[in-house]
């Protein structure tokens, strides 16, 4: 009879040290990555990714056809991913965001498959119930040790929170990590763990941390931004929601950064204090947490150098996943616990639905976000927009593609007037009396359209080129290829 | 009398801002046709600002248009524009003596007669000059049509042959002159821009000054400069308290019949209410205070 | 009102407009019009456009629009410029 015998542990010792590839196609080789499987990607580096393009092109050379690409998002940067659509190596596409080249060749109707547009957390929702199966996870760290423990917090190309790949290597059978900097084992705290890693390429840059805010998070000068976000600081300080302990979500873009800094001048001149700060963290934010303003930060994405720096440094700054932060099926989300949240918009139509995927002629420009989950589970939901974009009408009789149902918005603030949503009784009662402007968002549509003309309708065909899903998975709303 | 304590310039040839204005509710809008405008672009200008006071945008605004001299080949045409798009005031670009008032006076009424308008529109002086100050007595009441003087502070100083500075010594008597003939005439008193829009200390330090001179407002160069000077201008909670007792103390005694209104024992005359109902007036002008419930 | 000159005004900034006004052998107003809001508002425009040139009574005219999402208001104020410049005109207010 034969017994088992357990390993030596010289061949043990190997098989730790095996972990780190010579290259990715090595990395790939032993992933067994095959046509028709699914592989992921995370966004912590927006605009400044340089790992899905890397990575992309190496699987088009290998031949490897037929793949669905499910990354937390996409920037203007991945246009390159068109090249990989007309050969065949991409045919599905799941991410919270499109644009530039690529949403508008999607919304001409290039792929066969709609894409599917998630938010944050409903992402993290489809990895749970299984509709999105990563097969292989290719997560681009700042920094890593030869075991796969690996953070954002330090290292050259230090971009903070890995909120987004944290929640993707747990759901992946096969994680690649792709890294600049070897650390000497123990690379601690790490934000992924040895235990969710299983091979280690090391790559000459995996990101270039100052294009992450891409100008978003630089104090705006504009009017227009500044009176919308003085506007909606008075809102929330006059919410009811304004006491010691509250939280906060903002964001980035500039009415969005403006509105925390007044807010920040308001908390100083009212000694209030909030509990904690949540979602993409900004400077402004790191800046109110050192003075005290805010007791915690919840940073699911690092907007800025300050934010990546002060992640690493500050021990109540403290990073997130995707998971924790907004999926609706997890055990707990942060957005539930969390107050006020300002978010923005392309368009919001009379019945309040909220637009941030598709500009105003119909094309894929934008992203889901976090923008439908905190909405959603916020005690009070702020969308703030102009009135009008130039000549273009923000408020519509109808958005052109829903991503957030307006039964989840409570108050929206333009330039020419703020709209309750009438089933805030008691909110509307708060802020008129405060001495603010409330209309009827029926009214703010009419001043919109008088001032901008009826816009034509957007001629489409009946193919759908996107599917946007609610953070419950399910379809909220399509987007249909333009009419050429 | 109408609170006008931002005058915000709209460059008349800057689409943007033309289209824009209104939204910031400043209280009165002046279009500019003069300094900012290109000699090339004077009749683009002059009819986009003819369109923009057509504009339903700008109906629940004040607006001003500041016109080219008449002594040059716009000024006739600009007061046309302005006059026939309905403006409500006309701003001269530079008054040193009372002729300079009476000349335009007789254009616009000129053109108010050929379109027939009932619209009697207000003049307001631009005193740039030594000679300028030196007349503003006589200026602030040359005509009924004056709603006011303005300090226009950078020929002003070039005239005087010296320079601005933070402190604003070379204005004092400029300024005291100008508020002092505005007073007396009972017409309304404005200082002039302040350039440099990042420097809001400066900026903050010079309405607090002007706001205590006396004058009712200034003319202003960037949106971002309103709330700050709303701010200012805005009473204090406590005036605000203050004024709501007042009003209520001669409500109370008009409704009981009695002469005399006393708060505390204190004497309360028709000036003071008059403060009060101000004071409650900039309040809600300001947002300060809102509705009660409907 | 005649068209004596080629005549432009306005400019290709956002929210500005520029318009090219030139003579045109025929009887009629031939109008090429380029916008950024085409799909929503070009014929809109285009519209705006006719009527205010047979308002001012122009006819032999060739129009190039280039259109950066102006409002009503400045595309009127452009084109009437432009056209007051090719007919070396003052304006004639009740036209306007």
């Amino acid at each position: 009879m034969s017994r088992y015998v357990p390993k030596c542990k010289a061949e043990k010792a190997d098989e730790r040290k095996s972990k780190i590839c010579e290259t990715i196609e090595e990395a790939i080789e032993r992933s067994g990555l095959k046509d028709g499987m699914t592989i992921s990607f995370h966004h912590a580096f927006r605009g400044g990714d340089k790992v899905l393009n890397m990575v992309m092109n190496i699987i088009a050379g290998l031949g490897i056809k037929d793949l669905t690409v499910a990354s937390s998002s996409l920037a203007s940067v991945h246009d390159e991913i068109l090249e990989h659509i007309k050969s065949g190596v991409v045919t599905q596409i799941y991410t919270s965001g499109l644009r530039s080249k690529l949403g508008e060749a999607i919304s001409h109707g290039i792929m066969e498959k709609p894409v599917q547009v998630h938010s944050h957390g409903g992402r993290v929702h489809l990895l749970q119930s299984g509709e999105l199966k990563i097969d292989v996870a290719f997560i681009g760290v700042p920094c890593i040790d030869e075991y796969g423990n690996a953070t954002g917090s330090k290292g050259r190309s230090q971009c903070g929170s890995l909120g987004y790949a944290m929640s993707d290597v747990d759901y992946a059978k096969y994680v690649i990590a792709l890294s600049e900097t070897l650390e000497p084992y123990p690379n601690a705290p790490a934000s992924i763990s040895q235990d969710k890693v299983d091979s280690i390429v090391l790559v000459d840059a995996v990101g270039d941390p100052s294009k992450i805010g891409e100008g978003a998070t630089r104090m705006t000068t504009n009017p227009k931004e500044l009176l919308l976000a003085r506007r909606t600081a008075r809102v929330i300080e006059n919410s009811g929601y304004f006491k010691n302990g509250y939280s906060l979500q903002t964001g980035t873009g500039g009415s969005s950064l403006a509105t925390t800094i007044f807010l920040s001048e308001i908390m100083e001149k009212k000694n209030i204090k909030a509990s904690f700060g949540l979602g993409g963290i900004t400077g402004t934010f790191v800046y109110m947490l050192k003075r005290g303003q805010i007791d915690k930060l919840l940073d699911v994405q690092s907007f800025d150098e300050f934010a990546a720096k002060s992640l690493g440094e500050n021990p109540n700054h403290i990073e997130i996943s995707a998971n924790e932060y907004a999926n609706p099926s997890s055990k707990g989300t942060a957005i539930s616990q969390l107050d006020v949240c300002v978010l923005s918009a392309l368009e919001v139509d009379v019945n309040f639905n909220v637009n941030v995927i598709t500009g105003s002629k119909g094309i894929l420009r934008g992203a889901s976000g976090g923008h439908c989950d905190t909405a959603a589970e916020s005690k009070l939901s702020i969308i703030v927009a102009p009135l009008t974009r130039g000549r273009i009408p923000t408020i519509r009789s109808r958005v052109h593609t829903i991503i957030t149902p307006g039964d989840t918005v409570d108050v929206l603030v333009t330039d020419q007037g703020i709209a309750v949503h009438p089933r805030n009784v008691e909110l509307k009662k708060r802020l008129k009396k405060a001495g603010l402007t409330i209309v009827d968002i029926e009214d703010l549509h009419k001043r919109a359209i008088e001032l901008c003309g009826q816009p034509q309708k957007i001629k489409h065909t009946d193919k759908v080129v996107a599917q946007i899903r609610y953070r419950d998975g399910s379809i909220i709303d399509e987007v249909y290829q333009l009419a050429e | 009398m109408k609170l006008r304590r931002s005058m915000l310039f709209v460059p008349g040839a800057n689409t943007a801002m033309v289209c824009n204005a209104y939204v910031y509710k400043p209280d009165t809008v002046m279009f500019d046709l003069e300094d900012s405008v290109a000699l090339a672009e004077k009749d683009s200008a002059r009819l986009m600002v003819y369109h923009a006071l057509k504009h339903f945008a700008y109906q629940d605004v004040e607006t001003a248009v500041r016109v080219n001299p008449l002594d040059s080949p716009y000024g006739h045409l600009d007061i046309e524009a302005a006059v026939r798009g309905g403006v409500d005031i006309i701003r001269l670009p530079k008054t040193d003596t009372i002729d300079d008032i009476l000349d335009m006076q007789s254009v616009i009424e000129k053109v108010e007669r050929k379109i027939g308008t009932t619209k009697k529109t207000q003049l307001l002086a631009a005193i740039e000059s030594a000679l300028g100050v030196v007349n503003a007595v006589d200026i602030a009441r040359c005509s009924s049509r004056l709603m006011g003087i303005a300090l226009g502070a950078e020929d002003y100083v070039r005239d005087i042959r010296t320079q601005r500075t933070k402190e604003g010594t070379e204005l004092a008597a400029a300024r005291a002159q100008i508020l002092l003939a505005a007073r007396a005439a009972k017409i309304q008193a404005f200082d002039s821009v302040f350039s440099d829009v990042r420097d809001k200390e400066g900026f903050v330090s010079e309405v607090k000054k002007i706001k205590n001179l006396g004058f009712d407002g200034k003319s202003l160069v960037n949106p971002n400069q309103i709330y700050m000077l709303h701010d200012i201008y805005a009473p204090t909670q406590k005036e605000i308290d203050w004024a709501f007792e007042v009003i209520e103390a001669a409500e109370h005694a008009k409704k009981n019949g009695l002469g005399v209104i006393s708060i505390d024992g204190r004497m309360v005359d028709a000036p003071i209410i008059a403060r009060a109902e101000r004071t409650i007036y900039l309040a809600r002008t300001s947002g300060m205070i809102g509705e009660d419930d409907e | 009102m005649k068209i004596i000159n080629s005549a432009h005004a306005g400019t290709l900034e956002s929210s500005d407009i520029y318009i090219q006004i030139n003579p045109f052998k025929e009887d009629k107003i031939e109008l090429e019009l380029e916008s950024s809001v085409e799909e929503l508002y070009g014929d809109a425009i285009k519209e705006l456009i006719i009527k205010t040139l047979e308002d001012m009574n122009v006819s032999f005219v060739h129009v190039k629009a280039q259109d950066k999402g102006a409002m009503d208001l400045v595309i009127k104020a452009r084109l009437q410029a432009a056209v007051l410049r090719a007919c070396e005109s003052d304006p004639v207010w009740e036209e306007l």
